[in-house]
């Protein structure tokens, strides 16, 4: 399948999409939207490719933002700071980038690839490295792949730009790369290690951004025509429903830099006898029925409300909200042994085995 | 203590007298194209009724839905010279952006991006480019602007760009309406400036409405000062009202709710308005309503600032009604339910014909609805129940039932048991409960202000003497003022030992 254009259409899409694998983190992909409204309103478009047609020795660029989400909504993303972190990355390694990818396809950085795309007149790879959002840089298919880590590029909006030239470990580049974001104000648009198109076709996350605009299309479309829009969902992904219910309990701490805490929910319908209770760190990990675990982490855990279908945020979630809780199965990547040690519930504190819900 | 409260609805301008904490007198007259006319006649009414004359007044109080409706119908609104201090970031999503186009056309009188703001631990993120504001207003001036709204990253932790440049701008433009985005603050720099530049686009309606209120209270030959009531619950005295009016924007929904509160004798309770279209639903706590902490949409522009939460569905008196299968609203007759209703001789079946068909309410002519049978009727009325249990559970913020206070016209399809609703409480002159919360309305003061090198419980004393002092020279009376909100924030990398302190005191309007 050749390049073809993001309509944008598709980017409405991407957006709903993206908050939706975002499974309760990732940021909002609001401001990211905003920014790609305007730049097709100023005449420029976005090309998709599929990861398949990436030469072995190509390279590509992998995008995110990092940094705390209320920085955000002060210092608004700029389209052209993701670009110039690729730029930057280009001037260091001597590189020329064939596309760029996201690092997370979930939440606001769904969208970071398409706004570098569209200054530096690149196509967008059709894969991510998580196939939805996750807190740290370890979590990642290339981090559980043994894939190189360094260098990384960091540019802040004032001219500051800052290179990791090497790390011993997806650890280490976390912590040295958290740092610099802080003394920047606590947001940095990053470029990760740059990737071969060997390294991306083995260990890259297949058509995530064509599977967020297929899941955002089909909420929109449920919405436009009053019809259920997680049945929509669910008939365009092999997902399965857990739970339909309305939150009757949120506790949120802060600590160690994530928003951690607990949900309680109360059961409507089908799930009139029973309760269920959801952890997060940032993202949804665990999800409890009546005190046994049914679903973690590396499954997607969504959690979306009832009528209109779009994601809950574990920011915003709050008491009263009707909402369905839906898994969506996870990329092969994370199911094996290794996989699991980087994702799996034990990753995130809890003593629990990993056993799929779609397995029964 | 006398005071009147007046709501000047779309429909309707109430007016009630309250004397020595009782409800004296309540009217209601239709609302007038030019405002006046309206008050005018409410007070005459109240007047006839005798419990006015020879008698002092110690205040006025409006409440009004003028600014609100300006935005949503697009109508009065000035052109607003944006003025953001944030650069270089955010360039590309400047001010107007995510507005509607039609509402941007309107208000779009120009937009200028310079060098400022703040970091979220309070170091500048940039120094205020001065010399690009003061070549800024001088364009300004040059495209004959008059209204200006002035945004800044974190300008809630630090005021101080955003208040220099306004400083510059006034120089340069003298008798320029200037909204600054920390006055109305809350983090969130789209939805804070989106919150000033509509401020700022109300600036010449705030202007000639409160001139017209004022006109009218003057030719009724009462003489009192005026207060005008605001999304919390208080009042302001009618200058400062003026300058901020999106703090007015959700008062009538706000003073049915105080009201409420105020004619039940309940602190902490649910109420519920149902109007002619609408149904709104809101919580009290300490007798003033839960305020938002999300984005709220004004004519389809995102902001954030202290408002209510309000849960808004459509049902009401005159919601259309279907039997086969039940549905309810969300269309209305609205004010045209005494033509089109089916009781009244029209032919749109509505909520108010089937309670005329079950004998709930004595209106109309109840043979046109005669043939209405009872388990039709029953299963509107449950219809109408689940709506409003559905509305009320969403906007409790934790489990247990709670008392429910019923107020407004369309109260009649509140039931007398609900789930969740420990009771339903009704009350004498509920359906004047917006203008007896504008007459019951206190007056607030607040401090939010940067101390440096205080104790905490130092700079939160000083922060509150200067809300009380604010709050006495707006009207209040020193004896009655309570703390109603502290918040403090400590800002690391300020020099010193820096706190951000946030006070607000209310208390009862001083007897004239």
């Amino acid at each position: 399948m050749p390049l073809r254009e993001i309509s944008a259409d598709d980017i409405e899409s991407l957006a709903v999409g993206a908050w939706v694998l975002g499974t309760g983190g990732g940021g909002s992909p609001y401001l990211g939207l905003l920014n790609m409204r305007q730049l097709y309103k100023e005449g420029h478009r976005v090309q998709l490719m599929p990861a398949d047609e990436l030469a072995d020795d190509d390279w590509v660029a992998a995008v995110s933002n990092m940094g705390a989400p209320l920085v955000g909504q002060e210092r608004l993303t700029d389209s052209r700071t993701i670009a110039r972190a690729v730029a930057l990355m280009e001037e260091h390694t001597g590189y020329r980038f064939r596309g760029v990818m996201a690092l997370e396809i979930g939440g606001g950085n769904g969208i970071q690839p398409l706004m570098a795309a569209a200054h530096l007149k690149r196509p967008v790879i059709d894969a991510d490295m998580m196939g939805r959002a996750y807190p740290e840089a370890q979590m990642t298919s290339v981090a559980v792949g043994d894939l190189q880590p360094w260098p990384l590029t960091t540019v802040d909006v004032r001219g500051l730009e800052a290179v990791v030239q090497k790390v011993p470990t997806w650890k280490w580049m976390e912590r040295v790369s958290r740092k610099i974001c802080v003394e920047y104000g606590s947001i940095a648009s990053t470029c990760k290690a740059p990737r071969t198109g060997t390294e991306v076709k083995r260990w890259g996350i297949h058509g995530t951004t064509t599977k967020a605009i297929r899941i955002g299309h089909a909420v929109r479309e449920a919405q436009r025509r009053h019809e259920d829009p997680v049945a929509a969902i669910l008939s365009v992904e092999p997902g399965k429903v857990l739970y339909r219910g309305k939150v009757v309990d949120v506790e949120r701490r802060a600590t160690e830099g994530f928003l951690r805490g607990r949900t309680r929910f109360e059961g409507m319908d089908d799930w009139r006898d029973s309760v269920m209770e959801l952890a997060f760190q940032n993202e949804w990990i665990v999800a409890w029925q009546d005190g046994t675990p049914i679903a973690t982490s590396p499954e997607l855990i969504c959690v979306l409300d009832t009528v209109s279908g779009e994601a809950v945020g574990t920011e915003t979630i709050r008491y009263g909200q009707r909402v369905t809780v839906i898994a969506l199965p996870p990329p092969a990547v994370f199911l094996s042994e290794k996989g699991l040690q980087h994702v799996g519930p034990r990753a995130f504190g809890y003593d629990i085995e990993f056993r799929s819900v779609f397995a029964s | 203590m006398r005071r009147i409260g007046i709501d000047v609805g779309g429909t309707n301008t109430d007016a009630v007298l309250i004397e020595e904490g009782k409800v004296a007198g309540a009217v209601k007259a239709p609302t007038s194209e030019d405002v006046t006319g309206g008050i005018l006649e409410a007070l005459a009414a109240l007047g006839r009724t005798g419990i006015v004359r020879q008698r002092r007044v110690d205040g006025v109080m409006i409440g009004t839905t003028h600014f609100i409706n300006a935005v949503v119908q697009r109508r009065h609104l000035t052109k607003v010279a944006a003025l953001r201090l944030a650069m270089p970031a955010s360039a590309s999503l400047p001010p107007f952006c995510d507005w509607p186009e039609d509402l941007a056309e309107i208000v779009r009188g120009g937009v200028w991006m310079v060098e400022g703001g703040h970091e979220y631990d309070g170091r500048p993120f940039m120094p205020l480019d001065v010399e690009a504001v003061r070549r800024t207003a001088r364009e300004m001036k040059a495209k004959d602007l008059k209204a200006v709204a002035i945004s800044a990253s974190f300008s809630p932790l630090d005021p101080s760009h955003e208040k220099d440049a306004a400083a510059i701008v006034a120089q340069e433009l003298p008798g320029a309406a200037i909204t600054c985005s920390c006055d109305l603050g809350r983090i969130g720099l789209l939805e804070r400036e989106n919150a000033s530049l509509l401020n700022a686009a109300l600036a010449d309606l705030a202007r000639d409405t409160i001139a017209a209120f004022e006109k009218a209270i003057a030719d009724s030959g009462i003489e009192a000062p005026l207060f005008i009531t605001q999304n919390d619950g208080t009042v302001v005295e009618a200058a400062q009202a003026g300058r901020l009016p999106v703090y007015s924007f959700a008062s009538g929904a706000t003073n049915s709710m105080r009201g409420g509160a105020y004619l039940s004798g309940l602190q902490d309770a649910m109420v519920i308005d149902v109007g002619g279209t609408t149904t709104d639903v809101g919580q009290l706590r300490h007798g003033f309503p839960r305020e938002a902490n999300s984005v709220v949409r004004i004519g389809g522009v995102r902001t954030l600032f202290r408002m209510p939460d309000l849960m808004s569905i459509g049902l009401g008196g005159g919601s259309h009604v279907s039997l086969d299968p039940v549905k309810v609203g969300p269309l209305s007759v609205g004010y045209r339910l005494l033509k089109e209703g089916i009781a009244f001789g029209g032919r749109q079946l509505t909520a108010t014909d089937i309670a005329v068909a079950s004998g709930r309410l004595t209106l109309g002519d109840r043979a046109r609805v005669a043939h209405i049978d009872d388990v039709a009727c029953t299963r509107v009325f449950a219809e109408a129940r689940r709506m409003i249990e559905e509305t009320v559970d969403r906007m409790k913020t934790e489990a247990g039932d709670v008392p429910l206070v019923a107020v407004g016209g369309g109260a009649f399809l509140v039931p007398e048991r609900l789930e969740g609703v420990s009771r339903v409480v009704r009350v004498p002159h509920g359906d004047c409960a917006n203008a007896v919360g504008a007459a019951i309305a206190q007056v607030s003061g607040e401090c939010d202000q940067i101390f440096r090198d205080l104790p905490r419980v130092e700079a939160i004393a000083r922060a509150r003497e200067i809300a009380a002092d604010r709050a006495a020279a707006a009207g209040a009376d020193r004896s009655t003022l309570s703390t109603i909100e502290t918040e403090d924030m400590p800002l690391a990398y300020l020099p010193g030992n820096s706190l951000r302190v946030r006070v607000r005191v209310v208390g009862d309007v001083a007897a004239a």
